[in-house]
C-alpha cells in the first residue's frame, strides 16, 4: 500500500513535470500578447508584462475582419453540424439496424471515401465549383457537409447495434408508429450520446479546418478566422510584430477552448471510442 | 390478407431506407467519384482553366519522375513521420502516468490534451514565436538552463524538419495519450494479479502484458498517423513559407497546393496527387496485410 502512494507521487511529479513544457507555450503566447512591441525582445524573457496592454487586441480587431471571419466559421459549423449530424444519423439508423438490397455494396462504398485523401479531389472539386461561381463564397465548405459524414455514420452505426435492440423497433411497427416516427421519437434518443461525441470532435475539424477555406475564400470579408490569423502572419511577421501576431493566435484558440471545456467529456470519450473501434 | 397487408408495410420501410441512405450514397458520387474520375482525366492534360485542356499523354507523370522538388517533398513528407514512434513511446509513458486514481489527474489530462484543440494555425504561429532564432523562448531556454546556443530552427534547411516534429509531438500526444489511457483501462486486472504472482517485476508486466494487448491501439496509430503525415499542410503553409529554406520543410500536399492554387498547373498537380493518393492506398494496405502478424485480437 505504502508503495502504491510513493508510486502515485511519483507519477504526479512527473506529469507535473511535462505539464510546464505543455502550457508554457501557451502562456508565452498570453504574455506576448499583452507586451508593448518595444519590450518583446528583451533578454531574458519577461513573464510578466510591464507595461501591460490590450492595445494589440484592439489593433488587431481592426486591422482585420476579425468579426466577421467569426460569422463565417459559425455559419459554416452551424449548418454543416446540424444538417450533417441529422443526414448522418438517418443513414446509420438504416445501415445498421434494417436488411435492404445493395445494403452491402453501397455501404463499402461509402467506407472507400474514407481512403481518398482531399488533396486528390480537391483539384477536381476546386474546377467544379468554380463552374458554379462559387468561389469565394462559403458554398463549396458547405453544400459538401450536408450530405452526411461517412466516419461519423460509422460509428453511430456501430454504437446502434448494441445500444438499440431490435425488438424495440418491431414493439414500435407493431404499435403503429411510422418509420420516421420511429427514427425520430425512439432511435434518435438513443444514439444521442454517440451524436453529440461525434459532433463535438466535427466542430473541431470544421473550426480548425485550413486548406479548404484557403483555397475557396480570397477576399478577406468572406474569409474564416483561421485564413484570415494566417494571413496576419505575412502582414506582420516582416515588421517583427509578435505581440499582434500572438493576439490574434489568441482569438483565434478562445472559442475552442471555451467550447472544450464545456464539453469535454465528449472530447475525450470521442477520442477514446474511435481508437478502440478502429 | 396479412401478407399483403406487410409487403406494403415492407415495400414503404424500403422506400425510406433507401431515402435516408441517399444523401451519403449521392456525396460520394459528386464530391468522391466525379472528382476522382475528373482528376484522372485533368491528369493526362494541361490545363490553366483559362484556355481549353490539351492532352499531353503521360508527359505529367514523366514531368514528375523526373522533378526534383517532388523526391525532396515526398523525402520532407516521409522525415516528419520519425515524429509517430517518438510519439507514440511518450503518449503511451503519459497514459500509463496518468492510469491511476488521484486528485488532479483529470486536470492533468486537460493539461496534455489542450493542444490537440488548438486551431493549427494559431499553434503554428506560436511556435514560429518560440522558435525565433534571437529572442525566442526555447533558445533561451536551452541558454539559461544548459549553456546551448540554440539553433535557428526554422532558418536552417537541417533544423526545419526537427522543429516541425517537435511541435507535432507537443500538438499530438494528448490525443494518443487518450487511446492508450482507454485501452489500459480495457485490459482486466486478473491480468496483472497472475503475473504477480508468478513474481513478475514492473518491466515485465509492461513489455509482457501491457504493451502486446495495446497493440491494436498501437495500429490504429500508427495507420492513422502516416496517414495524417501523408497530409500534413497547415503547419508548412505558415511555418516553412514557400516551403522554407531550400523547400526543406515543404511537403507533398504543398507542393500540389503550390503547382494547382498557385501557378495553376491544374493538370501537373493532379498528377502528383494522384501519384500520392496511390502511394497512401499502398502503406495502407501493406499495413493491414502486415497486421495479423502482430496486431493482438482476442
Amino acid at each position: 500500500m505504502r508503495r502504491e502512494r510513493w508510486t502515485d507521487l511519483w507519477s504526479l511529479l512527473l506529469l507535473l513535470f511535462g505539464s510546464v513544457f505543455m502550457v508554457a507555450p501557451f502562456l508565452w503566447t498570453i504574455s506576448t500578447s499583452l507586451k508593448d512591441r518595444r519590450n518583446v525582445f528583451e533578454i531574458p524573457p519577461q513573464w510578466i508584462p510591464d507595461p501591460f496592454t490590450f492595445g494589440n487586441y484592439a489593433m488587431v480587431w481592426q486591422e482585420s475582419p476579425l468579426l466577421n471571419g467569426f460569422m463565417n466559421s459559425l455559419i459554416i459549423v452551424v449548418i454543416v453540424l446540424t444538417v450533417g449530424m441529422l443526414v448522418s444519423a438517418m443513414s446509420a439508423y438504416a445501415f445498421g439496424k434494417f436488411e435492404f438490397p445493395y445494403k452491402g455494396v453501397l455501404f463499402l462504398g461509402l467506407l472507400g471515401t474514407m481512403m481518398i485523401p482531399y488533396s486528390v479531389v480537391m483539384i477536381p472539386q476546386y474546377i467544379g465549383f468554380s463552374r458554379l461561381d462559387w468561389v469565394d463564397t462559403l458554398l463549396p465548405l458547405i453544400i459538401p457537409g450536408l450530405f452526411g459524414n461517412i466516419v461519423v455514420i460509422f460509428f453511430i452505426r456501430q454504437y446502434l447495434q448494441s445500444a438499440m435492440p431490435t425488438e424495440l423497433i418491431e414493439a414500435a411497427k407493431i404499435d403503429g408508429s411510422s418509420f420516421p416516427g420511429i427514427f425520430f421519437k425512439i432511435a434518435l434518443p438513443i444514439m444521442k450520446p454517440a451524436l453529440a461525441a461525434q459532433a463535438a470532435l466535427s466542430f473541431m475539424g470544421i473550426w480548425n479546418d485550413f486548406l479548404g477555406p484557403l483555397i475557396y475564400l480570397h477576399t478577406p470579408e468572406k474569409q474564416t478566422i483561421q485564413v484570415l490569423i494566417a494571413s496576419m502572419q505575412a502582414m506582420y511577421i516582416g515588421q517583427s510584430d509578435y505581440p499582434m501576431i500572438m493576439a490574434a493566435a489568441i482569438i483565434a484558440m478562445v472559442p475552442v477552448i471555451i467550447v472544450f471545456f464545456f464539453c469535454q467529456r465528449y472530447f475525450i470519450e470521442s477520442m477514446a471510442i474511435s481508437g478502440i473501434k478502429g | 390478407m396479412g401478407t399483403k397487408l406487410l409487403s406494403g408495410y415492407r415495400r414503404k420501410e424500403l422506400a425510406w431506407l433507401y431515402l435516408f441512405v441517399a444523401p451519403p450514397v449521392l456525396g460520394f458520387l459528386l464530391f468522391g467519384l466525379v472528382p476522382i474520375l475528373f482528376s484522372i482525366y485533368i491528369s493526362f492534360h494541361k490545363w490553366d482553366m483559362l484556355s481549353d485542356p490539351q492532352w499531353m499523354g503521360f508527359a505529367n507523370y514523366k514531368d514528375l519522375l523526373a522533378d526534383e522538388k517532388v523526391f525532396k517533398s515526398l523525402y520532407n513528407t516521409v522525415y516528419l513521420m520519425i515524429g509517430i514512434p517518438i510519439g507514440m513511446v511518450l503518449s503511451l509513458l503519459l497514459a500509463i502516468l496518468m492510469n491511476r486514481k488521484i486528485a488532479g489527474i483529470s486536470f492533468m489530462r486537460t493539461i496534455y490534451y489542450l493542444p490537440v484543440i488548438s486551431p493549427i494555425i494559431a499553434v503554428s504561429l506560436l511556435w514560429q514565436w518560440i522558435l525565433n532564432q534571437d529572442y525566442g523562448l526555447l533558445n533561451n531556454f536551452l541558454w539559461e538552463v544548459f549553456g546551448i546556443t540554440g539553433p535557428n530552427w526554422l532558418g536552417k534547411p537541417e533544423w526545419v524538419k526537427p522543429s516541425l516534429i517537435l511541435i507535432g509531438l507537443w500538438s499530438g500526444i494528448g490525443g494518443n495519450m487518450v487511446l492508450y489511457l482507454a485501452g489500459l483501462q480495457s485490459i482486466s486486472s486478473t491480468y496483472y494479479e497472475a503475473a504477480e504472482i508468478d513474481g513478475a517485476g514492473a518491466w515485465h508486466k509492461l513489455t509482457r502484458i501491457t504493451i502486446p494487448l495495446l497493440t491494436p491501439i498501437h495500429f490504429f496509430v500508427i495507420v492513422m498517423g502516416i496517414i495524417g503525415a501523408f497530409q500534413s499542410f497547415s503547419q508548412i503553409y505558415v511555418l516553412a513559407v514557400d516551403g522554407g529554406p531550400e523547400y526543406s520543410g515543404a511537403t507533398v500536399v504543398y507542393y500540389i497546393f503550390q503547382h494547382a492554387f498557385e501557378y495553376f498547373n491544374m493538370g501537373y498537380a493532379s498528377a502528383v496527387a494522384w501519384v500520392l493518393g496511390i502511394l497512401i492506398f499502398i502503406v495502407t494496405l501493406i499495413q493491414f496485410k502486415l497486421s495479423n502478424r502482430w496486431v493482438y485480437q482476442d
